[in-house]
């Protein structure tokens, strides 16, 4: 698979509906959007969102300004070949009913004439990108296929001729909660793989904020509040209309962008089995701490010793230990490291790879750190 | 008609089968002139409805005009104008049509989903290719189903233009059985005429399972 991006630039465009001095549903809008990224548009209703994105593909003409991908202005192509260089994905998918799935995904490639064997093998090859079994579906209808899977053969067909921009308008918006999360992770590990170009429309913060690599917010009449990258809108908003659209609980929104191997972890003092208690208390108050991390032969985490528990003579042992640290994924997001660290007596989490063996520990205060840290600016 | 005969005389229908088999034959082309006549007028104007929505209430207005003349009035009125002619008979045939063809090919446009339309255009479906590759497929049920009350209507008007001396099945009903008594020759023309409607309301049926195999999709 090719993996060709468009970089997508708008010049102070605008769209009024109504006649010259009725208010402009997008206002001199200027975006550009790096090739083989995310650009989440978002906004309330009636910002001008769905507007912007069908102005690319020409299903909305601007009233003024300039839309241009890789350079090339957007009117300078009769508008039906243009759109079937643009993938196109809508909330409701638009499946046609009277065609079969792979018929479905093989539209575009039909439009620009491709032989048939190539369009035959693109469509097993969009299938499997998708993960619907080409044997099983290939020749189903759209009314035998769930709103799961409706939506992967959407998106199948919209890559279907190896656009180089993809836009998606609410394409999640009208299925349930669970399903949409699925969908968008499916959509997040294929982007992955075709690093496309995408524009993509939603009203909901926390799929914006999950989706984007970057995030336009519009304001009612369609004037860009902020266009930055997610953590930066979230650190820092720029307004207070942008303040109040990402809502009160925007730390903790930054949170679920964070992970948990992003953070330093620092190294605890550990005990094993074995060593005498005297020596281990000497160790604690060399390092001016008052716990230890007592760990198996294998590295695992047994629990926390406090330096009371070494008053009596003799070799550490297992219950010394009290259990209850939260064990930590470095991959957990910060938002679940947080939620789980605050549950729980202990309030530092133990990292743990995938054998449980213990790489370091995290505190409250350093999830509460980054809450307060102003946005990385990546080069 | 003496008592002794009997009610139906089998023995006249198989000599005169050659003659019905010609009168069902005469049956069918006028059918099939007036519907296929109509199919062309109605699709048209269905094209311009879809297109210029506002044409939509004088279209209907007018066909409906059509369709409420009694058939026997509207010869009448034709016959100065066009003689006791095929050309008459097949006027008032295709009249009774459009009705019922322009409502249901409209309808069948109005049925395709809108975001199916969009989804089309969004992919870069020029006018005509949205037209024969998707409004008119999806609209195909819609359409199939007008005609078929077309078809069924009009295979029963036929057999009336026989009072405008058309020759059909109407004729073995008029002319060889009303005006000669004959109860056998009525019998045969009005089962005839019967029997052609079903056979061509069934047949467009299975056309249209033909051609519609997704919208029993549901259930597989």
């Amino acid at each position: 698979m090719s993996s060709s991006a468009a970089v997508v630039t708008l010049e102070h465009v605008s769209k009024r509906y109504g006649p010259p001095g009725s208010p402009e549903a997008v206002s001199d809008l200027s975006l550009e959007i790096p090739a083989g990224e995310i650009c989440v548009l978002v906004g309330p209703s009636g910002c001008g969102k769905t507007t912007t994105m069908k102005m690319i593909n020409r299903l909305i003409e601007p009233t003024s300004g300039r839309i241009a991908i890789d350079g090339e202005d957007v009117m300078a192509l009769p508008a039906v070949e243009l759109r079937r260089r643009i993938g196109y994905v809508i909330q409701q998918v638009g499946l046609f009913p009277h065609l079969t799935v792979a018929e479905n995904v093989a539209v575009v490639p039909s439009l620009l004439r491709w032989p048939e064997a190539r369009v035959r093998d693109r469509v097993e090859e969009l299938l499997h990108l998708v993960r619907l079994e080409p044997a099983t579906y290939r020749d189903r209808y759209p009314a035998a296929l769930s709103g799961g899977e409706r939506q992967r053969v959407g998106v199948a067909r919209a890559l279907a001729a190896d656009p180089p921009l993809m836009l998606m308008d609410e394409p999640f918006g009208a299925v349930d909660p669970i399903l949409r999360d699925r969908l968008q992770n499916e959509l997040l590990r294929l982007q992955a793989v075709v690093r496309k170009t995408i524009v993509f429309v939603t009203h909901d913060v926390d799929e914006a904020i999950k989706m984007a690599d970057r995030i336009a917010i519009l304001g009612r009449g369609g004037i860009l509040a902020q266009y930055d990258r997610p953590d930066a809108i979230l650190a820092a908003p720029a307004s207070e209309f942008v303040e109040h659209f990402v809502g009160a609980d925007r730390g903790l929104k930054r949170l679920s962008l964070g992970r948990v191997r992003d953070l330093p972890l620092a190294q605890p003092i550990t005990a094993r089995t074995g060593e005498s208690r005297a020596d281990l208390r000497g160790r604690l108050e060399a390092a001016g701490a008052h716990y230890a991390l007592l760990l198996d032969g294998d590295d695992r985490p047994i629990g926390w010793i406090g330096k009371r528990d070494l008053s009596r003579d003799g070799d550490v042992d297992a219950d010394d230990a009290t259990p209850g640290s939260p064990l930590l994924q470095p991959e957990s997001t910060l938002r679940d490291a947080l939620s789980t660290m605050l549950g729980s007596s202990v309030q530092l989490g133990v990292v743990v790879d995938e054998g449980e063996r213990m790489i370091g520990v995290i505190s409250v205060d350093a999830i509460s750190d980054v809450i307060r840290a102003p946005a990385e600016r990546p080069s | 008609m003496t008592s002794e005969e009997p009610f139906i005389r089998w023995d006249w229908i198989v000599a005169n089968l050659d003659d019905i088999g010609e009168r069902t034959w005469e049956h069918i082309v006028m059918t099939v002139i007036a519907v296929a006549v109509g199919f062309l007028l109605s699709f048209t104007l269905s094209l311009l409805i879809v297109r210029w929505r506002r044409l939509y209430a004088p279209v209907i207005g007018a066909s409906g005009l059509l369709y409420s003349i009694p058939s026997l009035g509207l010869f009448a009125l034709l016959i100065p104008l066009t003689g006791v002619t095929l050309l008459t008979a097949e006027i008032a045939l295709v009249s009774y049509t459009l009705l019922i063809l322009v409502r249901n090919i409209v309808a069948g446009f109005d049925g395709v989903p809108r975001e199916v339309l969009e989804a089309a255009r969004g992919m870069g479906y020029g006018p005509w290719q949205l037209l024969w590759r998707v409004q008119l497929p999806l609209a195909l049920p819609t359409i199939v189903a007008g005609l078929r009350i077309a078809t069924v209507t009009t295979v029963g008007l036929v057999a009336v233009t026989a009072l405008i001396g058309q020759s059909n099945l109407g004729s073995l009903i008029i002319q060889r059985g009303i005006r000669a008594s004959f109860p056998t020759a009525i019998l045969v023309g009005a089962f005839g005429s019967v029997l052609l409607g079903v056979v061509a309301d069934l047949g467009f049926l299975g056309l249209q399972r033909l051609l519609t195999p997704w919208a029993r999709a549901r259930s597989g």
